[in-house]
């Protein structure tokens, strides 16, 4: 994930984002962007499932855990630019607003929908990690131990 | 991916998918009988009814086969997007789609004793698809219908590995047409 | 042998309808909502997701409400949904290592690099009722602390280095998939894991308890536990390249087992792996010790005999969907089997009256009869087995 050596390191942080987040959030701040940019549908927001794969011992060969619920959905923008969102859960608005934001993203627009949306996006998730992080930090054990090596 | 590849899917994939279904189903049930599909615009040179086809019956775990005039950079990529199903080589294939010449003789997997259901489905395009030339009999045909097939003696013998063998769907344009394993060909 | 029974629509109806009162119970209750069984009964949540094989908190709780709580019958809804939806393929497999844990314990190694994070663990509670509960109240903020900002390494992989553990091969093979394809013994260890992670929690967990008291003399430790989230990544060939299309919670459990070498390996650590979806440490432990028991073969060792490592006895019987559907459908109307069981006790005793009452009538005294009856009966059993599968 590092912009100098993978050139679509920009685009898989804010599509993951878009996959990630509430959809509510997401709805939000679309409403409040007021966006609606001219688009053709290429693919109908469509519910679907991912299966999900681990590792045996965690790095070993791959077997299925499970499967997970994803929508997806694809747009092109009448400027001509493709969008693609997957996100997951089942909720189709939020394929579609995701796939518009990835084609606004590769339009003159990408700063406004960068700070209108992505960020404050990315800043709550961040806010709401940081807390549990903080929270599980909070129920560290510190060993007392009677002879201490020389860390 | 070409921007071409993203278009042509189904518009309202769940009704257009129910529709050709059910044509799929009619013809492969009635052999001889032949229907018209619609709803799907695929890159050349795939037919209309083949790539419907397709897109009704595939997914990312029905592996393709593309026989060398089908094998385009722009049909792979509009089967990849609309239906994600992988392609192999012809002896793990779910589905094949080419021309009969470049089909026959292939080594698709016919099943086995246990699953015959694991046998390859061939979308065999032809020039027309007419009831004439060859008759058909058996299951889901009263008395006997009439099929054009590009020839009968592979169609003979692939009857008679029954449980096992090869089912064929016949496309050409949007029309379709199917010869199960069960059709007796004379 | 199954024959059409007409008659029970009415019933039926009536019996529904009182059924969605009865979830309902007492109308002056306020009803419970959907969000509020996601957030407050998240372990039960969890469980429906693990064993109905589908990660959506959302359908899971639906599920939970409209079973009444009852899980099997929620995890039975899930299953079924899940089958309709169409896939769209494999994620790449998930990094645990990238975990955000809310959790993370050792038994092996106190001072393990990252830490031992308790997180919200029922382990240290004293299992006493807490009657508070039963007024509603504001619950106190719980204690933050500043986090380390960096991956939480495995703690195998500290062993790994010294060659004290059995190394795990790799590989990128797309992996078997029981739902799609029926199960088939021997099978894989990809197999044997994912029927374990969905299978009943209740089974898995007295497998492993069979482990621990002396069937296959599996004694593990648990090196590591984690809990947390991690994201999901998968190809999209439209794209050209991997996304995260969601994130999930898991528990991962790492079990380690002395291993005294055998014919074909040398003395060593052996691994057992559990990994299951949401917080379900109970399950994630109970998983990595029936797989180490079922590693037995692999690893050279002797087959004891013990259940655990019988692969066709745990993961035949694992599922509950399965086992419910064989188990309950006796309930259902078998007259006519019923019948012809009737039919032969009551020839039987006849020929058992007759030998012990005075000799004066023994002509209906075959055998023969009794026995067609008894084949009629079993021939059946091959289609009722079919019906209970998933």
């Amino acid at each position: 994930m590092n912009e100098k050596t993978d050139p679509n390191a920009a685009r898989k942080a804010w599509l993951g984002l878009l996959a990630r987040c509430r959809a509510a959030d997401l709805n939000a701040l679309w409403a409040g962007a007021a966006l609606a940019p001219d688009h053709t549908v290429l693919r109908a927001p469509e519910v679907g499932s991912v299966m999900v794969r681990g590792r045996a011992g965690a790095v070993g060969s791959a077997f299925n855990l499970g499967e997970v619920t994803v929508t997806r959905a694809s747009v092109r923008l009448a400027s001509g630019e493709d969008g693609h969102g997957y996100v997951q859960g089942r909720d189709k608005l939020k394929a579609t607003q995701a796939a518009l934001i990835d084609a606004l993203m590769q339009t003159a627009q990408a700063d406004a929908i960068r700070a209108a949306v992505l960020d404050p996006l990315q800043d709550k998730m961040a806010q709401t990690r940081a807390t549990r992080s903080a929270k599980a930090a909070a129920t560290k054990v510190e060993f007392f131990t009677m002879v201490r090596g020389e860390d | 991916m070409q921007a071409d590849a993203l278009s042509g899917g189904f518009a309202n994939a769940p009704i257009d998918a129910a529709h050709a279904f059910r044509h799929i189903m009619q013809v492969m049930a009635e052999p001889g009988r032949i229907e018209t599909v619609t709803g799907g615009t695929p890159p050349a040179p795939l037919s209309q009814a083949a790539g419907i086809v397709l897109l009704t019956l595939c997914d990312p775990e029905t592996p393709v086969f593309l026989a060398p005039s089908r094998d385009k950079k722009a049909v792979r990529d509009w089967i990849t997007f609309h239906t994600g199903a992988p392609f192999c080589g012809a002896g793990d294939a779910a589905f094949a789609v080419g021309t009969w010449d470049e089909l026959t003789g292939l080594p698709f997997p016919i099943g086995t004793a246990e699953y015959p259901d694991r046998s390859t489905t061939l979308i065999v395009e032809c020039e027309a698809i007419t009831n004439t030339d060859a008759t058909l009999r058996g299951p889901g045909i009263k008395d006997s219908a009439t099929l054009s097939l590009p020839e009968t003696a592979a169609f003979q013998a692939n009857a008679k590995l029954f449980p096992l063998g090869l089912d064929h769907i016949l496309t050409a344009g949007d029309q379709v047409a199917a010869l199960p394993r069960t059709t007796k060909v004379s | 042998m199954y024959v059409a029974v007409k008659g029970g629509e009415r019933a039926i109806d009536a019996a529904h309808a009182w059924l969605a009162e009865e979830r309902r119970g007492d109308a002056s209750v306020e009803e419970l909502s959907v969000p509020q069984i996601r957030e407050q009964l998240k372990l039960a949540v969890n469980r429906v997701m693990a064993e109905g094989s589908l990660y959506d908190p959302d359908l899971a709780a639906l599920a939970i409400k409209q079973s009444r709580g009852d899980l099997i019958e929620a995890i039975f809804l899930i299953r079924a949904y899940r089958t309709t939806l169409p896939r769209f393929g494999g994620s790449v497999p998930i990094d645990t290592e990238a975990m955000a844990c809310d959790r993370r314990v050792s038994a092996t190694f106190k001072d393990a690099p990252g830490g031992q994070m308790l997180g919200p663990t029922f382990d240290y509670t004293h299992r006493l009722l807490d009657f508070k509960l039963v007024a509603e109240g504001d619950v106190p903020a719980a204690e933050e602390a500043e986090a380390r900002d960096a991956q939480t390494p495995h703690i195998m992989s500290f062993l790994d280095r010294e060659g004290l553990i059995q190394t795990e091969e790799d590989s990128d093979t797309t992996p078997p998939d029981l739902t799609r394809t029926p199960l088939e013994l021997p099978a894989t260890r990809d197999l044997r894991l994912q029927s374990l992670t969905r299978g009943d929690e209740g089974f898995i967990l007295g497998m492993a308890y069979s482990t621990q008291r002396g069937y296959a003399r599996n004694h593990a430790f648990v090196a590591e536990l984690r809990i947390g989230v991690v994201p999901v990544e998968m190809d999209i060939p439209e794209l050209g390249f991997a996304i995260e299309i969601g994130e999930i919670e898991v528990t991962e459990c790492e079990t380690v087992n002395q291993f005294q070498g055998s014919k074909t390996q040398p003395p060593q650590f052996t691994r057992g792996y559990g990994l299951v979806f949401g917080m379900s440490e109970r399950k994630a432990i109970s998983m990595a010790l029936v797989d180490r028991a079922l590693r037995w073969k692999e690893l050279g060792e002797d087959n004891l005999g013990a259940p655990a490592q019988d692969e066709e006895f745990v993961l035949y019987h694992a599922d509950n969907i399965q086992a419910t559907g064989f188990l309950e459908h006796i309930k259902l109307p078998h007259y006519v089997d019923f019948q012809s069981e009737l039919e032969l006790i009551r020839k039987l005793r006849r020929e058992a009256q007759a030998n012990t009452a005075p000799q004066t009538d023994t002509l209906d005294a075959s055998p023969l009869g009794g026995e067609t009856a008894c084949r009629a009966t079993g021939g059946s059993f091959p289609g009722k087995m079919k019906e209970a599968a998933e």
